[in-house]
């Protein structure tokens, strides 16, 4: 059954909706990229909740003109409209007063959903219209969908995806250099106004998908997920986009195989799963391989402090220096240098020699800059110059 | 209306809706200041798995499980916020959205693939609560508030939303002089000696305390709307820190006031059959309130100096 969902078997309505949920969370994870960068990713919380009294109202108009209430196109149009109103007044309330953005969010997130909540009690107790359904918008569910629900959204997907697409350039660089695109005659606010028109537009499609609590999820895990694998923008949005658009595909595939599971909680969960793994393992970024850069450095470290004690005819305690030296051949377990040993310490104490020596003179400043006590002096200067050092080192310090 | 039929039906869910607006609106001062405002909305969803695996292990639907599980789950979010944030060199916002919702989801999932449709355990009731279930069954009138017997049946959130709101209050009393200083300067608060990193921990532990109590009784949506609405309100009304918490809580509890009597009686006031949610509907009169003072508040406008004095 979850073979069949992945490889799209389910059926014409099942796959219109995974498709339109790929195209939808590639356009999430391009958009969100803009959004992450922007440091304005809850923004979108408070747009994708204020989506609610505006999805209520629409029915009940629908209803009071003799509908059922039930026309997506109807319904998401409505949501469109309050969201925008809620984002317009997160921009005022955070510029006109002095209330600061993250109090302008929540306050319009919960009242907007507060209100909507109000709307869809009194919606409960209208006879008229079919309400059955409107509860699905708050954590998305595909199942049983009609046909042409299914074509809504995946068209309205794939319009998103084109549009995320077209404004890629100036969002590109709106988000990572915005004093540049003034200097080359870009309006960042109006770019910035555009970014909030792809994120309201990806809400509203994704209201039926991914239900309004979670769609924030599907904005903000994307970017951050791409963000540990690249430090390229370019790299960054199209990764984003493909972890978006992987999550929503498995998530609602599996969501059409496994009865009775809303959509958006297991297109996150995937999301994060995938989150979860980049944070452990991408390279560069992640723990694991930061864990491994931790314990090079740390051996470099012993390593070395190891050779000095051993130049200098000190005794070693500490047990993992004891332990490295002895694996290097350069020690025996007790730490009693071997051959090798003795002949590594003195070219290690020759090195801080030369170090004394060029750190005292102007000339090698910016070789002295690359000094930080591990950095083989060899790959920092020429023979000529090693020379040069050499002749200069105080006879008392060489070791025969 | 008359107290035979007031005090059974209508007190205690006024009660409690005070208690829980008052309750979160105190902290919220300082988290709105503080620029954390959405401290509050991040823990009214993390709450929700943490109830559900007390549910799951316990069996029951019973207090105090249920607190212990939604404030175990409140902290494994804080440390999974921290965690992402350090480790992933992510802003805090983005930290939050990761953990929050992947949380949430945890829940949503949880609950519907177990077997909770014998108690009333579902995402609706976590979202929106049930105010207008507290009823007081044993209560005939105002002197049943007199009577031992009458008030061993008073439904257990009014009380323990009460106990709440006064741990909340005392904290803040306790800690006014640090938590005023530490909000506004940090730097200066940590020169004179304050330790600012624990204070700011145990305001959000109170915050979480005081969202975790009132979650069970009022759903999350109130929450989040008391933390931010009435100290926002508050905030464009003085400049002066001891003004706005008292405005704050005057705004709280008109709020919970009027929205519970507009829920109530406004849709009998204009012809419908049946109330509409009391939760909701407080939210929605807290919104109003903000946007009452956004438009007129005597502080409205960013750098609007206090007259000396």
């Amino acid at each position: 059954m979850i073979r069949d969902a992945l490889l799209l078997q389910l059926g014409y309505n099942a796959t219109l909706v995974t498709l339109g949920a790929t195209l939808l969370g590639m356009a999430a994870g391009v958009g969100g990229t803009f959004l992450f960068l922007r440091k304005r990713a809850l923004v979108s919380d408070a747009i994708s909740h204020a989506t609610l009294p505006g999805v209520a109202l629409a029915f009940m108009v629908m209803v009071t003109l003799g509908g059922t209430g039930r026309n997506l196109v109807g319904l998401l149009t409505g949501a469109a409209l309050s969201a925008a109103v809620g984002l317009l007044l997160v921009s005022w309330l955070g510029t006109r007063t002095r209330l600061a953005e993250d109090a302008a969010i929540g306050s319009v997130l919960s009242v907007f959903f507060g209100f909507g909540i109000v709307l869809l009690t009194v919606i409960q107790t209208m006879s008229a219209g079919q309400q059955a359904g409107l509860e699905g918008f708050l954590l998305g569910s595909t199942a049983g969908m009609l046909r042409s629900d299914a074509m809504v959204i995946a068209v309205s997907a794939a319009l998103t995806l084109a549009l995320v697409m077209l404004m890629r350039r100036p969002l590109t660089l709106a988000s990572f250099d915005p004093e540049y695109a003034v200097s080359i005659g870009q309006d960042v606010r109006r770019t910035d106004l555009a970014m909030m028109g792809l994120v309201l537009a990806v809400t509203v499609v994704g209201l039926k998908i991914v239900g309004l609590i979670l769609i924030v999820a599907l904005l903000i895990i994307p970017p951050v997920t791409a963000r540990f694998w690249t430090e390229r923008t370019d790299h960054v949005v199209m990764i984003s986009g493909a972890v978006g658009g992987l999550s929503a595909y498995v998530g609602a595939a599996l969501s059409a195989a496994i009865p009775a599971v809303p959509t958006g909680p297991i297109i996150v969960l995937v999301g994060f799963a995938l989150f979860a793994l980049s944070l452990l393992v991408a390279p560069g970024r992640g723990v694991v391989s930061a864990l491994a850069r931790h314990r090079t450095h740390q051996r470099r470290v012993h390593l070395r402090q190891g050779l000095l004690a051993m130049a200098q005819g000190q005794p070693i305690y500490e047990n993992m220096t004891l332990r490295l030296l002895h694996r290097q051949g350069w020690a025996r377990p007790d730490g009693v240098p071997t051959e090798l040993g003795r002949g590594r310490a003195a070219r290690a104490l020759r090195d801080e020699s030369r170090w004394r020596v060029i750190r005292s003179d102007p000339a090698f400043e910016a070789a002295t800059a690359q000094d930080d006590g591990l950095t083989d002096i060899e790959t920092v200067l020429t023979a000529d110059q090693l020379a040069e050092v050499d002749a200069r080192i105080p006879r008392a310090e060489v070791v025969a | 209306m008359n107290g035979a039929e007031f005090v059974p039906l209508s007190l205690v869910p006024l009660l409690t809706g005070i208690c829980v607006a008052v309750a979160c609106a105190l902290p919220g001062n300082f988290l709105v200041l503080r620029r954390q405002a959405l401290i509050g909305d991040a823990i009214s969803h993390v709450v929700l798995p943490g109830i559900v695996v007390a549910f799951l292990i316990g069996g029951t639907v019973s207090t105090l499980p249920m607190l212990l599980g939604a404030a175990g789950a409140a902290v494994i979010a804080v440390g999974a916020i921290e965690a992402v944030r350090r480790l992933g060199r992510i802003e805090t916002g983005a930290a939050m959205g990761v953990v929050f919702t992947t949380m949430f989801a945890g829940g949503v999932l949880l609950l519907e693939q177990s077997d909770t449709s014998s108690v009333h355990l579902d995402v609706e009731h976590a979202l929106y609560g049930n105010l207008e279930s507290l009823i007081w069954l044993d209560a005939t009138g105002w002197s049943s508030l007199l009577d031992p017997q009458a008030l061993a049946s008073l439904p257990v959130e009014l009380p323990r939303m009460a106990a709440t709101l006064l741990l909340v209050a005392a904290f803040i009393a306790l800690f006014w002089r640090p938590l005023k200083i530490s909000t506004f300067d940090e730097g200066f608060a940590r020169t004179i000696g304050l330790r600012t990193s624990p204070l700011g921990l145990a305001l959000v532990i109170m915050a979480a305390i005081a969202a975790v109590a009132a979650f069970d009784a009022v759903g999350s949506i109130i929450v989040i709307a008391m933390f931010i609405c009435p100290p926002a309100a508050a905030r464009l009304m003085t400049n002066r820190l001891e003004h706005q918490v008292a405005w704050s809580v005057g705004f709280a509890t008109l709020a919970a006031v009027l929205g519970y009597v507009l829920a109530g009686y406004g849709p009998l006031w204009i012809g419908m059959q049946d109330s509409v949610s009391a939760a909701g509907m407080i939210a929605t009169v807290s919104g109003v309130i903000l946007a009452v003072t956004a438009l007129v508040g005597p502080h409205r406008l960013r750098g609007s100096a206090a007259p000396v004095g």
